[in-house]
């Protein structure tokens, strides 16, 4: 990652989707539980998403990108990260 | 009547959903790609893994250009029915409320469901007889229907939820045991179960028949709506 | 550096190289005698692999030849992509069985996902549509992490690409081996349909045709797969490997099925070859072999999905879902247009000459030029040299040993021993891993898993197909020529079991290292058991493949020839089912069966050393199976179960199982039944605890279990020995005349408690 720059002109950007606050996460469910049995105690709220990596030449259009495609509104919340 | 079937890269069942289909009307497959109905009276969206079910199940397919056409047969009133993937493209695209989550055991499975009806008054369930029950497979690994709690509330009081799964037979970990639901309007239903995987008696139910039956009604209920769909999707 | 269009390596450069790609000295020297001068990089690159065990079948292709593989139903026979046989109404069926062992081992999910995608293209290959697939798994002992670990990938990749690609999962085994532990085997099995006029051939034929690829682009995946993962002995370090395993793309698999069988529908395929392993290379080599041709092949036209890889690495690349054709130069347009209907990439990287070579460009610069003959046919071949074992195979015995002989009281211990081989991981139920598979698109189902011994698949003429996969390493183990007879035999007698007569076979022959003497002697007496079996059973081989080298720091895996059938009949029988159609039926004990508990899955249980197996009249046991498969076609039966793993207890309980009625059965009459047909270890007035667990958990072929109106199985005992034993009803499974204190001694286990020891596997899938 450290290494790797946009093409001129566009800027990275990573948006991270995760479930939606109150909605069952099963697969966060399966990593909370594997975490102690491997001896890591004091692990709390394990909640598992995506990431998406995308490279724009207009970084404003990220967030509609988001609420038509990327992710599912009613059940998924984003975030936007711009990485110049 | 004609029925519509869409074939989307990565549809699966839509060999098996025409077959079906055929034992009611004249089954013609849509491709995706086309915005034309090819004059459908009504719409069967199969079940599958559309766009290799990348970034969330339907999320791309609901882009595709038949979608469109799909749109202004369903405003008009005409019929459209989603199994499985189909649901799950139906709910992408809006013209169905809520949401299909993973499983809660994060595995595929593919069973038999007894499923119960909801609301016996969907044109789509016209040819089922009062009170019976119906076993049909399922098969999916994101099929745990989710609305919000406001919306399910609204569901439930609209009579929306037309199926659920027979008490602990909903393998997924839907709300409320719901295994379909449909529009306000009724003319959009989403089922998880394969209707198109019970119509002969080596299939070991033949119950999915009375679905692909109901079209008829369904269509019949809403024939000047879906005349104008078809008519408009040109 | 670059690979190709240097001159040739220096002599002692060559070598060094070749011995780094697995050659020997001898080959290298051999290669460069048959290629005419020192090959240069790029060329040793693609001789290293088609001279690999893998592509080569260095050793075993001389003892291949030995199987039968004619027959009035055969249309394709062996060394093409897959055999195909005529089914009737026109329609042809291919099948194929493959391996993919090591890439599972690295990495289950993508091993067995690319597994499944690797054996559909074989039959899409063929100009058939892919129907069905079934599996067959071999894993150490549930109850080493490692072995769950590789068991669920594999599930799980078996179930992702199965289901995403659109064919039915409608079969399948398994079984857990500490042998398997560290190379666990995943081979799977297809068939495909199409009318006979459709199948398709890899040979390229027509100097000036083009050569098109479609399909995924190359990337840097398997580079050197082929020899690195499937000819050397897996060492300890299977993260390092990691990054050559191929990673599957189902839904870029069932785009390439369509826009192929859409090209098959146009007529515009001369030829029809896939991508598995060694890529292009290997692909290329087969089709100009076939076609008695050469092929000039561009490297830079490609398409690619990483820049700047070297020729050598687009030539042995193992890039998923590819496949390539030859097409009528003037029809290319017409080609490329389907391809881009189906959202399939497609480039002419070459075409067919008549210079016998294929020869490698990159661009205008010719990088390589290698003479078909030498790449394909002059690949040297080896004879094994067998060394039997002082003893045979007194493996070690590697049971866990939970099940032990204790107690006084009969009933009471036979009662522990049916649930404690009923949970065994070998025996219980499956349902936890193929209830994860589709086994219903296609619409062609008709029996689903467990639901009879074999797949029943419906054809367009009323008719059906039917299916099964066998193997049972540990028994191979114990006695390699009868072991193999015995998977034959299990697979027939699960075609038996819903009314089909064999019409051909595929065989997957997984075994250790070939050049060591016991293994050597074991892949020879395997093969020298298919050939008689296969022709006592008029059964041909009409495709197969061979997996060498499956072993680990621990020594070689259990010899494990796994066999796959293909039955017909010309209608499916109501009959056709493992439980019972309802209470009142009567119950019988059907063919030559001569229980022993030599070897068996109770012995194993108990810790007990491996003691060869039980002989076997093989003419016996295919009249038992001929008699049944006509009672079955005739309706005279309402169920029928072959007797297998943990004999004929738990058969009966799986009946019990599979319908939930309850059965009850006398143990004198079967002791009877096996004096009788004089089964060597229940001779005649055979009392006592010994000869009830021979006779109730004693193993080997030739019994049925069969229920339906005692008249009728009455008329049965014309065709094969029969006896009745007992009947169906209740509410439990009960086993009278065990005798011990109170000669009335009997053992009733209610099918809730058969239902919960049944049930144990699920517990490795949550």
């Amino acid at each position: 990652m450290a290494g790797r720059r946009a093409r001129a002109g566009a800027v990275r950007a990573r948006v991270l989707i995760r479930p939606k606050a109150g909605i069952l996460d099963p697969q966060g469910g399966a990593v909370a539980r594997a975490l102690p049995a491997l001896g890591f105690e004091g692990v709390h709220e394990v909640h598992v998403g995506r990431m998406i990596e995308l490279e724009v030449d207009d970084p404003s259009t990220v967030g509609a990108m988001c609420e038509r495609l990327l992710a599912n509104p009613l059940v998924e919340d984003y975030e936007i990260e711009l990485l110049g | 009547m004609r029925i519509g079937v869409v074939r989307f890269p990565g549809s699966c069942d839509h060999r098996d959903t025409i077959a079906a289909a055929s034992a009611v009307g004249e089954a013609v497959e849509l491709w995706h790609a086309d915005r034309d109905l090819r004059g459908a009276d009504a719409v069967i969206i199969p079940g599958g893994f559309s766009y290799g079910d990348y970034l969330r199940a339907g999320a791309i397919a609901r882009f595709a250009p038949v979608m469109e056409a799909v749109g202004e047969l369903a405003a008009a009133g005409g019929p459209v029915l989603g199994i499985c993937n189909g649901f799950q493209v139906l709910c992408e695209a809006g013209l169905l409320p809520g949401a299909l989550l993973p499983n809660i055991s994060l595995r595929f499975r593919c069973v038999d469901v007894r499923l119960e009806v909801s609301n016996p008054r969907s044109p789509f369930l016209a040819a089922v007889p009062a009170g019976a029950a119906l076993r049909i497979p399922a098969k999916h690994s994101i099929g745990r229907y989710y609305a919000p709690a406001g919306m399910l509330r609204e569901l439930e009081e609209r009579g929306q939820v037309i199926l659920r799964y027979a008490p602990g037979e909903s393998f997924n970990g839907s709300v409320e045991r719901i295994a379909a639901v449909s529009n306000a309007a009724g003319n959009v239903m989403g089922m998880m179960p394969h209707p198109e995987h019970a119509v002969r008696e080596r299939d070991g139910s033949a119950d999915g028949r009375l679905i692909f039956a109901s079209l008829r009604s369904a269509v019949a209920a809403t024939g000047a709506g879906a005349a104008a769909g078809s008519g408009s999707a040109r | 550096m670059s690979a190709g269009g240097a001159p040739a390596l220096s002599p002692e450069e060559g070598l060094a190289r070749a011995l780094a790609l697995g050659l020997s000295e001898q080959e290298y020297e051999l290669l460069c005698e048959r290629h005419g001068r020192p090959p240069n990089l790029l060329e040793l690159a693609m001789y290293s692999l088609m001279w690999s065990e893998h592509c080569g079948y260095k050793h075993s292709k001389l003892l291949l030849r030995t199987l039968p593989s004619a027959g009035p139903a055969v249309v394709v026979g062996p060394g093409e992509n897959a055999g195909a046989l005529d089914i009737g109404g026109g329609l042809v069926c291919s099948l194929k069985v493959e391996s993919h062992n090591h890439p599972s081992a690295v990495e289950p999910f993508q091993g067995a996902a690319t597994g499944v995608g690797g054996i559909l293209r074989d039959i899409v290959a063929l100009g058939t549509r892919p129907a069905a697939v079934l599996d067959s798994l071999r894993f150490g002992l549930p109850t080493s992490a490692r072995s769950r670990y590789l068991l669920d990938g594999a599930v799980r990749g078996i179930a992702h690409y199965g289901n995403c690609v659109g064919v039915a999962t409608v079969g399948g085994e398994l079984y857990f081996e500490a042998p398997y532990e560290r190379n666990c085997l995943v081979n799977v099995m297809a068939i495909g349909l199409a009318r006979r006029e459709e199948l398709l051939s890899s040979a390229a034929r027509g100097p000036g045709n083009t050569l098109l690829l479609f399909g995924a682009r190359t990337g840097r995946d398997g580079i050197g797969g082929a020899s690195v993962l499937a000819s050397t002995t897996l060492a300890d370090e299977e993260h390092a490997q990691r990054p050559t395993v191929q990673v599957g793309d189902p839904f870029a698999g069932n785009k390439l099925i369509d826009c192929a069988l859409a090209l098959r529908d146009a007529q515009l395929l001369i030829a029809l070859q896939d991508l598995g392993a060694a890529g292009l290379t290997s692909a290329c080599s087969e089709m100009a072999a076939k076609g008695g041709v050469g092929l000039d092949i561009d490297v830079a036209r490609v398409p690619l999905r990483e820049a700047g890889m070297e020729p050598f690495e687009i030539m042995v690349s193992e890039s998923q879902e590819r496949m390539v054709a030859v097409v009528a130069p003037e029809r290319v347009g017409q080609a490329l247009a389907i391809c881009e209907r189906y959202e399939v990439e497609a480039a002419a990287i070459g075409s067919v000459t008549d210079s016998g070579c294929l020869r490698i460009f990159d661009s205008e610069l010719l990088l390589g030029t290698l003479p078909v003959r030498a790449l394909v046919d002059e690949c040297p071949l080896y004879e094994l040299r067998p060394q039997p074992p002082a003893r045979p195979a007194p493996a070690a015995s590697l049971a866990t040993g939970t099940e032990q002989r204790c107690g006084a009281d009969p009933p009471a211990q036979l009662r522990s021993a049916l649930l404690a081989l009923l949970a065994s991981p070998n025996i219980a139920s499956r349902a936890p891993l193929f209830e994860q598979y589709d086994c219903l698109v296609g619409g062609r189902t008709i029996r689903r898993p467990a639901e009879a011994d074999a797949a029943l698949l419906a054809l367009p003429d009323g008719g059906a197909l039917a299916l099964s996969i066998d193997g049972n390493g540990r028994r191979v183990a114990a006695d390699p020529y009868r072991g193999t007879l015995e998977v034959l035999l299990e697979c027939a007698a699960n075609l038996a079991c819903v009314g089909a007569e064999p019409i051909g076979a595929t065989d997957n022959l997984n075994f250790g290292d070939p050049e060591r003497g016991e293994v050597a002697w074991q892949l020879c007496e395997s093969v020298r058991a298919l050939g008689d079996g296969c022709r006592a059973l008029g059964v041909p081989i009409v495709s197969g493949n061979v997996s060498l080298y499956n072993e680990s720091a621990q020594g070689p895996i259990h010899p494990t020839p796994v066999v796959g059938m293909l039955g017909r009949l010309e209608r499916p029988c109501a009959g056709a089912r493992i439980g019972f159609a309802g209470a009142g039926a009567a119950l019988a004990l059907l063919g030559p069966f001569a229980p022993s508990l030599r070897s068996s899955e109770l012995a194993r249980l108990r810790g007990e050393e491996q003691e060869g197996l039980p002989e076997l009249d093989l003419a016996a046991v295919v009249a038992a199976q001929r008699a049944l498969r006509a009672a079955l076609a005739q309706g005279r039966l309402q169920s029928a179960h072959d007797i297998s793993d943990g004999g004929l207890a738990v058969a009966l309980a799986e009946c019990v199982l599979a319908s939930g009625l309850g059965a009850r059965i006398d143990l004198r009459r079967v002791l009877e039944h096996l004096a009788r047909i004089g089964a060597a270890e229940c001779k005649e007035g055979a009392r006592g605890l010994s000869a009830a667990e021979t006779a109730l958990f004693g193993e080997g072929p030739g019994g049925f279990l069969v229920s339906g109106e005692e008249a009728s199985l009455t008329e049965l005992a014309a065709g094969a020995p029969l006896m009745i034993i007992g009947g169906v009803g209740g509410e439990a499974l009960v086993i009278e005349g065990i005798g011990g204190p109170g000669e009335e001694g009997a053992l009733a286990l209610e099918i809730s408690a058969l239902r919960a020891a049944y049930a144990s596997l699920a517990e490795l899938f949550t």
